[in-house]
Order: structure tokens, then C-alpha cells, then sequence
């Protein structure tokens, strides 16, 4: 049980410093691949949550797809996109960054009133599933049972969401086509 | 145990930290990182909940379906980036001020 909190605390850990020196970092080429390291280990907070399958597609979609697009993305973009970054030098805590830092601490402290204030462990639907064993231990797999829902239960969003994935390939191709044409 | 608060404290972090740099980054690309950090913050929440729903898995099935709306929503913004980029030869969000005549 202890070994489990202290994994959670260092991946936790992990992600958290990660996608802050993604967000402090003016080197977009660096930002890039440290965003790499905060998915992996939310993909490891997904396996502590009892959802591998989750952790599993996104590794796959989002390491694998999502971050070779945007390495694509600034490779396609050129030197330009570099030299955005290479005039604003200066310290880490600048006046001009301070209102979107003082809106992003003050939204994470009403957040964090927010979920204390919920108090989220003591939720009666989430007590109501611990005592009728509604809950996911870590020997179940659930793999065959997200399967079946998928094919039952969450049929139309499942066929709805995959129109939209037809409808943003199509549009995506059309954006990027050669202008003129048109 | 891990409890429910602690993935809800984990995903507010990262949520703020989206938010900041969505609102502050002077690149479109940064900008699209900080939008899938805000999305990953909801799909920790979505599977930290599905925990308690073992016979309809709804929370894992719509972290699913949010990780694929992540991906097509990546494919057209960067569609758009790259357009925006050949257009303007920049893609910081503040030079972009004309419109297309």
C-alpha cells in the first residue's frame, strides 16, 4: 500500500515539474520534448487508476501520433518559429507574464477549494459503489468489459465520434492543400 | 490508498499549468501543448472516477473517446498552423491581425 503512494507521489511529481519547465522553457524544441515525458507519466497515473487500456492508447495516440504531428508541425515551420522565441530574452518571472501567471494561481486556488470543498472520497454515489463492490480492484481486467460496452452500451457516441475523427481528416486534408485551386 | 482528492489535486496542477500556457505562450505550438495539457488534466479526472463504475466503465470509455477527440482536434489546428505559417511567414498569434483581401 505504501509502495503504491510513493509511486503515485513521483509520478506525480514527475508530470507536474514537467509540464511546468514545458511552460517556463523558451526553447520550443525543448518544451516539445519534455511534454513527451509529462504524457508518460500520466500514462503511469492512468495504470494507478486502474485503467491500463487507457494508459496503453494513450501512450500510443498520444506519443506516438499527437507529438510526432507537432515535432512535424515546427520541423515544416522552419526557423522562424524559433527566432519568436529567441527575441522575448529575459528573466523567468517577467512583467509581462505576470497577469497569465496570476490568473493561473488564483484558478488553482479556487480548484483546489473546489475539490475540497467536494470532497470527493465521501461522494454517495462513490460510497454507494464501494459497498456494492461496484469498484475496480487491481486483479479485475477490464479490457473485455470495455470491449463489450463499446459495442453496446456506447454504440452511438462510439459511431458518432467516428464520423468526426472522417469529418477532421477530410478537412484537415483540405486545409492543407495547395492554395489556387480553390 | 490512493484517494480521489489526490488525483483531483494532480490534475488541477496540471490544468493551471495548461491554462498559463495557453493564455501567456507567444507561439501557436506552445499554445496547442497547453490545450492537450488541459485535456490530459480532464482525462486523469475521467479515470480517476471510472475507478468506481466497474460494470459500465463510463469514465474509461469517455477518457477514450476524449483521447480521440484530442488527436482530431491536434490534426486540424496543425493543419491550420502550417496554412497560417505559409500566409503570414510567422506563427505567433499576435503578428496575425489581417484578414485574407
Amino acid at each position: 500500500m505504501t509502495l503504491l503512494r510513493v509511486l503515485f507521489y513521483f509520478l506525480s511529481f514527475i508530470a507536474i515539474v514537467s509540464a511546468l519547465y514545458a511552460a517556463s522553457s523558451k526553447n520550443l524544441v525543448r518544451s516539445i520534448f519534455v511534454f513527451f515525458v509529462t504524457l508518460f507519466s500520466l500514462a503511469g497515473l492512468y495504470v494507478l487508476a486502474l485503467a491500463d487500456f487507457v494508459a496503453v492508447t494513450q501512450v500510443v495516440i498520444y506519443v506516438g501520433g499527437i507529438l510526432v504531428l507537432i515535432l512535424f508541425a515546427f520541423m515544416l515551420s522552419g526557423k522562424e518559429t524559433l527566432n519568436v522565441l529567441q527575441k522575448q530574452e529575459g528573466k523567468f518571472l517577467s512583467m509581462k507574464k505576470l497577469p497569465a501567471i496570476l490568473l493561473a494561481v488564483l484558478f488553482f486556488v479556487v480548484l483546489i477549494n473546489v475539490v475540497f470543498k467536494a470532497n470527493a472520497d465521501n461522494l454517495p454515489w462513490v460510497r454507494d459503489a464501494i459497498s456494492l463492490k461496484n469498484e475496480i480492484t487491481p486483479k479485475d481486467i477490464m479490457i473485455d468489459n470495455i470491449g463489450v460496452n463499446l459495442m453496446t452500451r456506447y454504440l452511438l457516441p462510439f459511431e458518432a465520434i467516428s464520423i468526426l475523427l472522417l469529418v477532421a481528416l477530410v478537412g484537415a486534408a483540405h486545409l492543407s492543400r495547395k492554395e489556387g485551386k480553390a | 490508498m490512493i484517494t480521489l482528492t489526490d488525483f483531483l489535486i494532480v490534475s488541477a496542477a496540471l490544468f493551471c499549468i495548461g491554462l498559463y500556457m495557453t493564455v501567456s505562450k507567444r507561439n501557436a505550438i506552445q499554445i496547442l501543448i497547453g490545450i492537450e495539457l488541459i485535456l490530459n488534466a480532464a482525462i486523469l479526472n475521467l479515470v480517476a472516477f471510472g475507478k468506481y463504475d466497474k460494470v459500465n466503465n463510463s469514465g474509461q470509455i469517455f477518457a477514450l473517446f476524449a483521447i480521440v477527440l484530442a488527436a482530431a482536434t491536434t490534426a486540424v489546428a496543425l493543419a491550420i498552423i502550417l496554412n497560417v505559417y505559409r500566409r503570414y511567414k510567422t506563427i505567433d498569434p499576435n503578428d496575425i491581425t489581417k484578414l485574407r483581401d
